[in-house]
């Protein structure tokens, strides 16, 4: 498990105070995706570990990257990268797989998602925040929650609920798994 | 309190589900003595331990259907089936003011106390007064007790004040006394039988009962008045005298008492003075000492001692002997049973999961070491493990019969409410099961059976029209199979109409008109979303969850559902679940690296794979054909086939297949981790597990692995162009 540095969170607090009072300055987590830099709310975080051995699930779609074991509990993990329509991040000595906690439907659930690197915890307020861009991002507009300003650059705020919505995921893999079903039977590479 | 409160729930729960069964019961046979006690048995514990916690309604409402019960027993009024239906609807009430003393009630106060009083008018009608009494007298060929045998021509009153009766004022006293301004009181047995230990004991309830021999010339109404201020506190019954064998019987089985010595009863309800009893006990003691020889240990039992020596009636003691067994049996099921919140059964279970995944790891440890002792010892604990395993699996596995028993009472409605006339056969009700799947399998089973009497059985007039029986069976069975439990509900109605469901899907969407389905695959159409919720395929309006919730509900237990039907014979719906959903056996195999468990249950034997003559997926098992799955191709795992595989050969449903893997690991325990919500739609994998390495490794789902393997390849042949698409 590797530790986080906080000492950006306090550099950062002290620049702005928060003139909006109903919306209080949230802390988050910024990370590395493909060089670029990323932030989701720390509130859903549980805990960020080294990246270990990660069983494979078949026929599934390729952003899932399989499951762990987390203290005893079987955790999916997600390539971000790859769900933003990228190439699969790969593994390096600073991979790290950062722990969500969602709730969805009334159900709590843990996932992990792969991420290059981990670097702070930031506190930007409300006022900073930007909506997202209506397109340009080449990400799903619903992904992004917001476009935080940190140090005059943007860090693209992930809307967690949506991107690592269980009912889509569970959707999606149930096409890939019917389509890939169908090789069980010859054997042979499907066309499509 | 509130702990007793909860007893109370739980326990009039089942009370109640034992009154229910019982009067479906007393319904097909309304002589059936035991059926009777046993109704006025539950009925009379839900009255005493409503008042143990001081649940008003539900006690006094139970009171007047005890009372009712009462005179049934006395056979006073008859069986019929008005006042089975009353009894039932009374059972139902009675649940929902016991819900309502729970506060979850689904009725508002209002309707509550409207359907109390309404049920109430209808119970008077049953009531005393309500028919009137055949005269005892007038009875033929009634067998009497000689008076001048036993030598008493007395009344004999049996009264059990009730606890409270201190508390209202009343002293019991007062009564004998008063009781002997209309007789002569000639003996009066004291029962401190409920007097608890000094500790616990109320001085401010009563827990008194007695016997009184009276000799009276007025009448029974006179006699009852005298305890009419505490009529309703205390159970009262007065026997005439020169009271028949039968209600000496009635009375001894009637006695509320545990525990009972065979000669107190019956000197209690007077067949029997105390100088006879005791003049018995000493020709007993004696017989025992002398006259019996050595090697007949056994005394001669007081029964009948007493019976030789013409001091009471042969049938009288019977009765009180089989009294005296009921009380001893009772008195040792009770013991037998412990009760165990769930939770913490759940946690214990979780425990031993977490021990087979530590206990695999040490074994792991040792057999790297290549230690021999520590590999022993291991391998001990392993098995040590494994039983604990198995026996705390055990503690939460029930029998399926209380769920299908509750089904009784969902036909007998039905088929009142449809008109039609449908006898449910239920077989198997003796396999066990986890309690977690049994709770969950209530709603589909009910859904089933409300769908084969709804929609399969049909009307007796239209059955006899088909030459069939006016009267439909539906039956439910269970079995095991190879690790599963299997629950069949089948029934011999008009089976389902395979061009009306291929219509209807064909209108939906579902399925493309020109395709061609087997019978297999258009029955399965029932179970799509878009059929279920309509109500044309049959006719009739579905209730409840549709099909295709039912097939959502058992896949979420790791089970299937299979429907076969034959027109105008029936429909057979075939569930299978997994026994349980904690823990199993599996085999574990590697194929490319990765490790895969199928259960063991399923697995027949392992060979190696034989010479491929062609690249088609069968072998040649001593001369049978055994289709196969290729793990690494099905899953389309990285790198080349290694030249030597195995096989593991694989029973499923009567099916056999080969999946085959790169090598073979052995046999171990697999606690099941369920892969969570975003694979629920994920085919052939029926869940995880973690290995002693601490790796995650996959349950294989070997039925839908054959399925999915089946089904894919017959789509490539049916229409290959479609598989690009």
């Amino acid at each position: 498990m590797s530790t986080l540095p906080t000492a950006g969170a306090t550099a950062v607090a002290g620049t702005k105070a928060p003139a909006v009072v109903e919306s209080s300055p949230a802390q988050y987590l910024t990370f590395l995706l493909g060089g670029e830099m990323f932030a989701v709310g720390i509130l859903n975080i549980k805990e960020i570990i080294e990246y270990g051995t990660v069983t494979e699930i078949p026929m599934v779609p390729p952003f899932i990257r399989g499951v762990i074991n987390l203290r005893g509990a079987v955790v999916p993990v997600i390539d971000l990268a790859s769900r933003f329509g990228g190439k699969r991040s790969e593994v390096s000595r600073r991979t790290c797989i950062v722990i969500i906690e969602l709730t969805e439907n009334d159900e709590r659930q843990d996932v992990g998602v792969v991420v290059d690197a981990v670097s702070e915890v930031l506190e930007i307020p409300a006022s900073e925040i930007e909506p997202p861009p209506s397109f340009g991002a080449k990400i799903r507009a619903d992904f992004i929650k917001g476009m935080g300003k940190v140090n005059g650059k943007f860090v693209i705020l992930l809307e967690v609920e949506k991107v690592l919505s269980v009912d889509e995921i569970a959707t999606l893999a149930q096409v890939t798994s019917d389509g890939g079903s169908a090789d069980l039977a010859g054997g042979s590479t499907p066309s499509a | 309190m509130d702990e007793l409160k909860q007893v109370f729930l739980q326990e009039s729960g089942e009370q109640l589900d034992a009154l229910e069964t019982l009067l479906l019961e007393l319904e097909a046979r309304p002589d059936d003595e035991t059926t009777l006690n046993g109704i006025f048995r539950a009925a009379h514990t839900i009255k005493g331990a409503a008042g143990m916690v001081e649940a008003v309604a539900v006690e006094s409402f139970a009171h007047v259907v005890e009372n009712v019960l009462d005179r049934l027993r006395n056979h006073e009024i008859a069986v019929t089936t008005e006042l089975a239906a009353l009894m039932l609807a009374c059972t139902d009430h009675l649940r929902v003011l016991v819900a309502n003393e729970a506060g979850t009630a689904q009725m508002g106060a209002a309707e509550i106390e409207a359907q109390t009083a309404s049920l109430l008018a209808r119970l008077r009608a049953f009531g005393p007064g309500g028919q009137v009494q055949a005269p005892k007298a007038a009875e033929p060929g009634v067998q009497r007790i000689p008076s001048p045998q036993t030598g008493h021509s007395c009344w004999h009153i049996s009264v059990r004040f009730g606890p409270d009766v201190l508390r209202q004022g009343m002293d019991p006293e007062n009564f004998l006394r008063f009781l002997e301004t209309v007789g002569n009181i000639r003996h009066v047995e004291t029962l401190a039988d409920k007097m608890p230990p000094a500790a616990e004991m109320d001085p401010e309830l009563c827990y008194l009962g007695f016997e009184i021999a009276l000799e009276s010339a007025a009448d029974k109404q006179t006699i009852e008045d005298v305890f009419a201020f505490v009529r309703d506190e205390c159970s009262l019954s007065i026997l005439p005298p020169n009271a028949k064998v039968d209600d000496y019987v009635e009375l001894i089985e009637s006695l509320p008492e545990d525990t009972l010595r065979l000669g107190e009863i019956l000197v209690r309800i007077g067949a029997l003075t105390a100088d006879e009893l005791s003049e018995g006990l000493r020709a007993q003691a004696a017989s025992a000492e002398g006259e019996v020889p050595a090697d007949e240990h056994r005394e001669k039992p007081i029964g009948e001692i007493l019976v030789a020596q013409q001091v009471v009636q042969p049938e009288v003691v019977a009765a009180a002997v089989a009294k005296q067994t009921q009380v001893s049996e009772k008195k040792a099921q009770d013991a037998k049973l412990i009760r165990v919140p769930a939770d913490k059964l759940d946690h214990l279970i979780n425990l031993v999961g977490e021990l087979v995944i530590a206990g695999a790891a040490t074994s792991l440890l040792a057999h790297k070491r290549s230690d021999g002792e520590l590999i022993e010892s291991s391998s001990l604990l392993t098995r040590l493990v494994e039983e604990i395993r198995d026996a705390s699996l055990q503690l939460r596995t029930v029998q399926i019969g209380e769920t299908f028993n509750r089904f009784h009472r969902l036909v007998r409605d039905a088929c009142k409410d449809l008109g039609k006339d449908v006898e449910l056969v239920i077989s198997g009700g003796e396999t066990e099961l986890d309690k977690s799947i049994v709770e969950k399998i209530g709603d589909p089973l009910m859904h089933l059976v409300r769908n084969s009497l709804d929609h399969g059985i049909e009307a007796p007039a239209v059955r006899a029209a088909a030459g069939k029986s006016p009267r439909g069976t539906l039956l439910l069975n269970a079995y095991h199979d190879a690790g599963n439990i299997v629950i069949e509900v089948a029934d011999d109605g008009a089976g389902l109409n395979r061009d009306k469901i291929l219509a209807k899907a064909i209108e939906r969407g579902l399925v493309e008109p020109d395709i061609h389905l087997s019978d297999r695959e258009i029955y399965d159409l029932i179970f799509a979303p878009g059929l279920s919720t309509a109500d044309q395929v049959t006719n009739l309006s579905g209730r409840g969850v549709g099909m295709d919730v039912v097939r959502r509900n058992l896949q979420a237990l790791r089970g299937t559902i299979n429907v076969s039907s034959q027109s105008g014979q029936g429909t057979r719906l075939t569930l299978r679940l997994p026994l349980t959903l904690a823990i199993i056996d599996g085999f574990l195999v590697v194929s490319a690296n990765r490790s895969y468990v199928i259960p063991l249950d399923a697995v027949v034997e392992c060979v190696e794979r034989p010479e491929m003559e062609h690249d088609r997926n069968y072998f040649n098992l001593r001369g049978q054909v055994l289709p196969s799955v290729c793990l690494r191709e099905g899953f389309g795992l990285p790198g080349e086939r290694p030249a030597r595989e195995s096989v593991v050969v694989v029973q499923y449903a009567g099916q056999r297949a080969g999946i085959v893997v790169d090598r073979l690991a052995g046999e171990l325990q697999a606690v099941i981790k369920p892969l969570g919500a975003i694979f629920r739609h994920l085919q052939g994998i029926g869940g995880s597990t973690i290995l002693g390495s601490g790796e995650v490794a996959l349950i294989l789902d070997i039925p839908a692995l054959i399925k999915i393997s089946g089904q894919a390849e017959q789509r490539m042949l049916v229409r290959p162009e479609q598989r690009s698409a």
